[in-house]
């Protein structure tokens, strides 16, 4: 069998090596992706801290109702990693139905956290504190909005595959790729909330 | 390939770890309330930051049940590379009280 046979069969054959670390190369992938971007805002959280570090009066505007806000947030959050494992095992176990369900759980929960979040913004708004205020609201809009973007994105990514996985047209592992980003950008809150906000608290 | 097992199973079997990561929580904004300097406080919130990412990485992300392989290519680097950039504090400390650079 020529190699353009095997190529147009689809045969993997000996043209392919196996997986690395026997997984899809789709969930190598996104493993991969996920290391660059915690170094990416790995460096943002020291980029913020170096800053917080050398500045003497450093703006702390956080009152208790912010912190409230902060902890539902984090609870909404954590909550959307449990049910995105439900989806992912769902899928996995080949219940359709009930994985939708979870997806569709976690995009919500998801928005309840964007609108939770864009509120707390514009409250601050109202307080003076904005992008080009200072470097207290530089480091903290620029911080809060690249995560926020993630979250964005997650809930897109979420719809997306949600409905091409009803139709049939993707699989459960690409429901478990979009669940590790997810995950990811529970994990990267985790960092987010000690380190921005509850360092900031207004005594 | 699918595995069996039901997600009602899978969200039971996970309810510690995510009860855990909620109290984590729990106990990093009652500790912000306490009377610490922000030095020592920053260190227990990472300390606590980072087992909540390890308990998330390890079960919720199920980097626990991948080969060990893929974990040894994953994170040694990458906390390397995160603690490389601890370098900066010196030069932040510097700043803070406006000494010059050293000849």
């Amino acid at each position: 069998m020529s190699e353009s046979d095997m190529a147009i069969q689809g045969h993997g054959g000996a043209l392919m090596e196996e997986s690395p670390y026997a997984i899809p190369s789709r969930k190598l992938t996104i493993w991969l992706f996920i290391i660059s971007d915690a170094v990416t805002f790995g460096a943002i959280l020291f980029a913020y801290g170096y800053l917080r570090v050398a500045t003497p009066d450093w703006q702390a505007p956080f009152k208790t109702g912010s912190i409230v806000n902060v902890a539902i947030m984090t609870f909404v959050l954590i909550t959307s990693s449990l049910t995105m494992l439900g989806a992912v095992d769902a899928s996995k176990a080949g219940d359709k139905p009930k994985a939708l369900r979870f997806l569709a759980s976690t995009m919500v929960l998801g928005l309840v956290f964007a609108g939770l979040h864009i509120r707390e913004w514009f409250g601050l708004f109202d307080e003076g504190i904005k992008l080009n205020s200072g470097l207290f609201g530089q480091t903290f809009f620029s911080i809060t909005g690249l995560h926020l973007l993630h979250v964005i994105s997650g809930v897109i990514a979420l719809a997306v595959v949600a409905r091409k996985y009803s139709s049939g047209s993707l699989t459960p592992g690409h429901v478990e790729t979009t669940g590790l980003y997810w995950h990811f950008v529970d994990l990267v809150w985790m960092f987010v909330v000690p380190l921005v906000y509850l360092t900031n608290i207004a005594h | 390939m699918t595995s069996a097992g039901s997600s009602g199973n899978v969200i039971a079997k996970y309810l510690p770890v995510y009860f855990i990561l909620l109290a984590i929580a729990a106990v990093e904004i009652f500790l912000a309330y306490q009377d610490f300097s922000t030095a020592r406080l920053v260190l227990i919130l990472l300390v606590l930051a980072i087992g909540s990412a390890a308990l998330g990485l390890m079960y919720f992300m199920h980097l626990a049940r991948e080969k060990r392989s893929l974990f040894l290519s994953l994170i040694p680097a990458t906390i390397f590379v995160l603690l490389m950039m601890n370098m900066i504090w010196t030069d932040s400390i510097r700043l803070l009280h406006m000494r010059p650079f050293a000849h």
